[in-house]
């Protein structure tokens, strides 16, 4: 990039003497991201292509992508992980973007008293720390205390209860919606900027033609929010496929139960890191790592060729 | 805001049901608050109750205070944000200076080449984030998390910075220059002042994630003069899992300085968002 910046300041030079100015107040911030993120970031794409044979670096192509899709030791937990995690953004999306909508659709309802108390209660578990938010499900499904079996038995569905977080079977659908309780607040908040957004004059134009309340949500206000709930699936989507603390601290390194909520982000940690028994693998890591990058990448491609170009775009 | 308002009746199920979220949402955060004052006993057999004079005990503080280094976690927790947001906001907001008040060539690419890191995790370098921090020896300093999140931080931070300072009009800055001001004095003397709010919301953004982060202290600075608030408490906990009022003193002493801050600064976060910083 440097020399773009270079040939830039010396363009500049026909009118002005060399601008430097301009490298000054570009430099610090240039020079910490790609040293400290998109060189690391290269790097990995680049380890992922080697591995290490006898104690040197041998060049082994997509020999890492081979082991880690079919090798007996590595496929199994390699699947696993990706499905838990398609499994677990579909929660989000299911579970936390609607509510979100929704949230966001009764806040803005026109002269709502203590909206601002709502928003400010609604949004605080956001800001708290995956330790925390973990910390707390964790006691309050534990069936050592017993919190959640007397809440159930105030509704009268006290047999339902069993300890979800320990069960192979619903550990991941509990661990999402722990996920889901904290974020709901983001899609909220962005819905209900773009809700605020929507012009009086089109609501008072849809009142006039009768168009009210359900029929006004889903006829008028739905389409226009249409562009912000596409940002908020791709920053659903971004974050779910790097999520990695709120499983840890509610599972552990291992995610289990036999690991059913083990996601990419802990399976990167257990590998690269280490856990236990097992060593860290640094190429291997680089190589769950590269994965992750690729999914991310063809999500966020997906959302800016596929789909923001073709949201229609309302100028008011 | 002339149209007639809903029904009462409306208005009481919109009521009801914001309620019964809000309820969902502060519950798990208000049970634990008042169970960390109760004794063990009352933990179990009353867990929904009030503490009680009877019941009133601060064991868990106690045992918090004895067993974790959690004032020395604490201080770590603020170096690593405050010198990291101070970076992020100084080098974003000169950053994006540069690309929305000079033309130059490469301008736009260096944009969007910024923009870049908005979408992609820097997590996903970890490894070589790791061997660079091995290689130079910042392995267990705070200066690697510094590093990192000042990183992580730049792009939203350029982003959300140059679209406000676009509006800053540019007769104020030409007018500078006939005064003779330098390039420098412009932007640290004009330009800075009239952007505080847009500074402030970065900062907000900038500072939860950083705060709540868990994946980089763990792996960059896990040693014991390193660790931050929610590694410290993540691994307090994890000792002491069926200590229950240890646990939960220190998710209540875990989620205070959140609170505080939450309160000072949820106007400026809301309106942040809302007023279309991210979009």
């Amino acid at each position: 990039m440097s020399t773009i910046e270079q040939s830039s300041a010396i363009a500049g030079g026909d009118r002005r003497p060399r601008r430097w100015h301009i490298l000054v107040f570009l430099a610090p911030a240039l020079l910490i991201y790609t040293a400290v993120m998109i060189l690391p970031l290269i790097e990995t794409l680049r380890l992922s292509l080697f591995n290490v044979r006898d104690g040197q670096s041998v060049f082994v192509g997509l020999g890492n992508f081979g082991v880690l899709f079919g090798d007996t030791r590595w496929a199994a937990s390699f699947w696993n992980a990706l499905k838990n995690n398609f499994v677990f953004f579909a929660i989000h999306m299911l579970v936390q973007n609607p509510i979100g909508v929704a949230l966001a659709a009764l806040l803005s309802v026109p002269k709502l008293r203590f909206a601002a108390f709502y928003r400010t209660a609604l949004f605080l578990p956001t800001l708290l720390s995956f330790v925390i938010v973990g910390f707390i499900w964790k006691l309050i499904l534990s069936p050592i205390w017993g919190v959640s079996p007397f809440l159930l038995d105030l509704v009268g569905l006290k047999s339902l209860f069993s300890p979800w977080l320990g069960k192979p079977g619903s550990a991941l659908i509990a661990v999402s919606l722990i996920s889901v309780w904290q974020y709901v607040g983001i899609p909220m908040m962005l819905i209900y900027a773009a809700m605020l957004n929507i012009p009086d004059e089109v609501l008072e134009a849809a009142e006039c033609d009768g168009i009210t309340g359900w029929s006004q949500f889903w006829k008028i206000k739905l389409p226009l929010i249409l562009p912000s709930i596409g940002i908020i699936s791709i920053l659903t989507f971004v974050g779910n496929f790097n999520a990695f603390d709120l499983v840890y601290t509610v599972q552990g390194a291992l995610a289990g139960p036999d690991g059913s909520t083990d996601i990419l982000g802990t399976l990167l940690y257990r590998v690269f890191f280490g856990f236990q028994l097992q060593i860290g693998d640094k190429s291997m890591g680089a190589t769950i790592a590269t994965v992750m990058f690729l999914i991310i990448l063809s999500g966020v491609c997906l959302y800016l060729f596929a789909i923001q170009r073709r949201m229609r775009r309302y100028q008011f | 805001m002339a149209r007639p308002t809903a029904s009462p009746f409306r208005m009481g199920l919109v009521h009801l049901a914001l309620v019964i979220y809000t309820l969902i949402a502060l519950f798990p955060v208000f049970l634990t608050v008042i169970n960390s004052f109760k004794d063990r006993s009352a933990i179990f057999r009353d867990p929904l109750g009030l503490p009680m004079p009877k019941s009133f005990s601060l064991v868990g503080y106690e045992t918090v205070l004895k067993q974790g280094d959690f004032a020395l976690y604490f201080q770590n927790s603020f170096i690593v944000t405050a010198v990291s947001i101070f970076f992020v906001l100084l080098f974003g907001a000169m950053a994006a200076f540069a690309l929305s008040e000079y033309r130059f060539r490469g301008n736009t690419l260096m944009g969007l080449y910024l923009a870049l890191g908005i979408m992609i995790p820097i997590r996903l370098g970890t490894v070589a984030i790791l061997q660079g921090m091995v290689a130079t020896g910042l392995v267990n300093t705070l200066t690697a998390l510094i590093l990192v999140y000042t990183a992580q931080g730049l792009p939203l931070a350029v982003f959300i910075l140059n679209e406000f300072m676009r509006t800053v009009s540019d007769d104020l800055k030409n007018a500078g220059r006939i005064d003779g001001l330098s390039e420098y004095s412009i932007f640290f003397r004009l330009v800075l002042p009239l952007v505080r709010p847009a500074m402030a919301t970065v900062a907000v953004f900038t500072m939860i994630p950083i705060w709540n982060d868990l994946w980089f202290p763990l792996i960059l600075a896990p040693s014991d003069a390193t660790k931050t608030i929610t590694l410290g408490s993540q691994v307090f906990i994890g000792q002491f899992v069926t200590n229950w009022n240890a646990v939960l003193a220190a998710l209540t002493l875990a989620i205070v300085p959140v609170l505080v801050l939450y309160m000072l600064f949820s106007r400026q976060l809301i309106r942040g968002i809302t007023a279309g910083a991210v979009k």
